[in-house]
């Protein structure tokens, strides 16, 4: 062994810019990506795209044998499995206790968050762009072996709503990964509390319009359907509030006030 | 140069560090000792921003941690080998921090070959890896930078001797080319094989902050006479200040013809008459790892108080 050490420090430039917002996101997806656990999950999201459409492939009917509908199905998959990658993505920092080597490396702790939401923002494109490529392949397939359209429209607006859909999912997941600092705990509320709400609104019928603006379940669900209408939108916007922003911002209270042992 | 002023963390009723200050600079290794529980951690915590003090503050060559535009490639920090993701290779675990740090992809190559982590090693994940090797990859990462300070919790942790004979080397080699090294140790011999500065903390509080050589110098004379009470009298007489000892020899700050001329003038047979062995530092150490640990022996001491030989632990607990 060698104790020969480092460079030469003249050459050293005094202060070595801070990493970028880009670089940062960079260094965040490849932490989603490089180890078991994280290929293993996006194995299994990539699993569920192809076991729904290949089913929807047998046993649809011709008429939902079409782009559209290979596209949509695979978006359910999509949409239970990804927010966990969401959740890993902050709560293995603290589980794994590389919180302490991240924030050592890049004390800017909101900017270590904002790089979290951006790798999984751009992870949603990502397995968008699969979803779609699978979706046309098994809609040539579908043409070529059956008696479907292979019609190649995409319902209006329906790539777009997709990554809506999915993004709210992920950014919902990355917001209470903040919150709770725990995988389980976050991962089993993040089922968990948004069901809850939409039992115990269901259950007082009075309740049960006003809860919608801040259900996120059923706020989440027409984008994935033909129509979006702008009371729609606007109860995305509310529920998103409540599940989204409101979670991040405690989130990031914590994340930055907490003492990293 | 790591500059620690007046920093405090409490937890609640308990104050963990107590307005603890200090400085590491240059060209040196600084030794940061104290039993178990004493504070080390939390200080470097602190140093580093991962731990908000309650008051005071730490400085990185006069910035602080937090204000450092890419602290990787100034400090290269190791608090705890063990806090990586098992499940990453160790060279995977490097490759992530050289992206975020900006550094060309041989560097990581380069420091793993400096810590004796090639080959299969480098391609095991961190889950397997025994402590000795977590601790050669903290060490990696924290050379991954080319930081010009190195601010390392318990290095020597799980190494075996070659290991840590190796460590030590590094650490020597880093400084003599003007790095800044704090290294923090429970064990007085590690700190004393590697360091040039060392300072004490118990109890949350700085007890000792000097140069090795005079806080491990040797505390003054013993000698030891048949008739003790003649001989206090006679050195005494000749101005030299005594400190008796439990088994009736004196300690004294004289030298030895001093001490010798004054015996003989009064006709007092001596017995013994040699330098204290029991170096302060020790003696200090010990008082402060042994449970009656006080704040009372807890003052900011400089060399010569520090040098108080073993005995004054009595009068401390």
């Amino acid at each position: 062994m060698t104790t020969t050490m480092t460079t030469s420090r003249s050459d050293r430039v005094h202060t070595p810019a801070a990493p970028s917002l880009a670089r940062l996101t960079g260094v965040e997806l490849r932490k989603m990506t490089d180890t078991r656990a994280g290929v293993a999950l996006l194995s299994i999201v990539l699993l569920s795209i192809v076991g729904l459409t290949v089913a929807l492939l047998i046993a649809g009917e011709p008429a939902d044998r079409s782009f559209d509908d290979f596209f949509q199905v695979a978006q359910l998959g999509v949409g239970i499995l990804l927010p966990v990658l969401g959740i890993l993505a902050v709560t293995s920092e603290w589980s794994q206790r590389t919180a302490l080597t991240t924030f050592a490396l890049e004390p800017r702790r909101p900017l270590i968050v904002a790089a979290k939401v951006a790798a999984v923002a751009v992870l949603v494109v990502a397995v968008t762009v699969v979803c779609l490529a699978l979706a046309a392949l098994l809609n040539v397939v579908a043409s070529m072996t059956t008696d479907a359209s292979g019609s190649w429209s995409l319902g209006s607006g329906l790539l777009g709503r997709a990554v809506v859909f999915q993004l709210a999912g992920v950014l919902v997941g990355v917001a209470f990964g903040l919150v709770f600092l725990s995988s389980p705990l976050a991962i089993v509320l993040y089922y968990l509390l948004p069901t809850l709400w939409s039992i115990l609104t269901g259950l007082i019928s009075s309740l049960e319009e006003p809860a919608r603006w801040l259900d996120f379940s059923s706020a989440t669900e027409p984008l994935l359907e033909e129509t979006m209408a702008a009371r729609d939108w606007a109860q995305l916007g509310t529920s998103m509030l409540v599940w989204f922003v409101l979670p991040l911002l405690i989130g990031l209270w914590r994340v930055t006030r907490s003492e990293l042992k | 140069m790591i500059t620690v002023e007046h920093v405090t963390k409490r937890y609640g009723a308990v104050t963990a560090v107590d307005d603890v200050s200090f400085v590491c600079r240059p060209g040196t290794v600084t030794g940061f000792l104290g039993p178990n529980g004493a504070g080390k951690s939390t200080t470097m915590r602190m140093i580093c921003g991962l731990t908000p003090p309650s008051a005071g503050s730490a400085t990185i060559d006069g910035v602080a941690y937090r204000d450092l535009p890419n602290p990787g490639r100034h400090v290269g920090v190791l608090l705890d080998a063990s806090a990586q993701h098992a499940g990453r290779t160790g060279r995977e675990v490097l490759a992530v921090s050289g992206q975020l740090l900006g550094v060309p992809r041989s560097r990581v190559d380069d420091v793993l070959e400096l810590v004796g982590l090639t080959g299969a090693a480098a391609k095991r994940r961190v889950g397997n890896y025994s402590l000795g090797m977590r601790q050669r990859l903290g060490i990696a990462h924290a050379l991954l930078g080319d930081p010009s300070v190195l601010i390392l919790d318990e290095p020597a942790n799980g190494l075996d001797p070659e290991g840590i004979y190796w460590m030590r080397s590094l650490l020597r080699d880093f400084a003599d080319r003007g790095g800044t090294v704090m290294l923090s140790s429970h064990l007085l011999r590690e700190v004393e094989a590697v360091a040039d500065h060392v300072v004490v903390i118990g109890n949350g509080q700085v007890v000792a902050d000097g140069d090795k050589d005079e806080l491990l110098a040797p505390g003054g004379l013993v000698v030891r006479a048949l008739e003790p009470p003649a001989l206090e009298r006679a050195l005494a007489d000749a101005g030299v200040a005594v400190r008796e000892t439990q088994d009736g020899s004196f300690t004294v700050d004289a030298d030895a013809e001093t001490v010798g001329r004054a015996a003989a003038a009064a006709g007092v047979v001596l017995l013994e008459l040699r330098p204290a062995d029991s170096a302060g530092l020790e003696g200090l150490f010990l008082s402060l790892t042994s449970a009656g640990a006080t704040s009372a022996g807890a003052t900011s001491a400089g060399a010569a108080s520090a040098t108080a030989p073993t005995e004054d632990k009595g009068e401390a607990a």
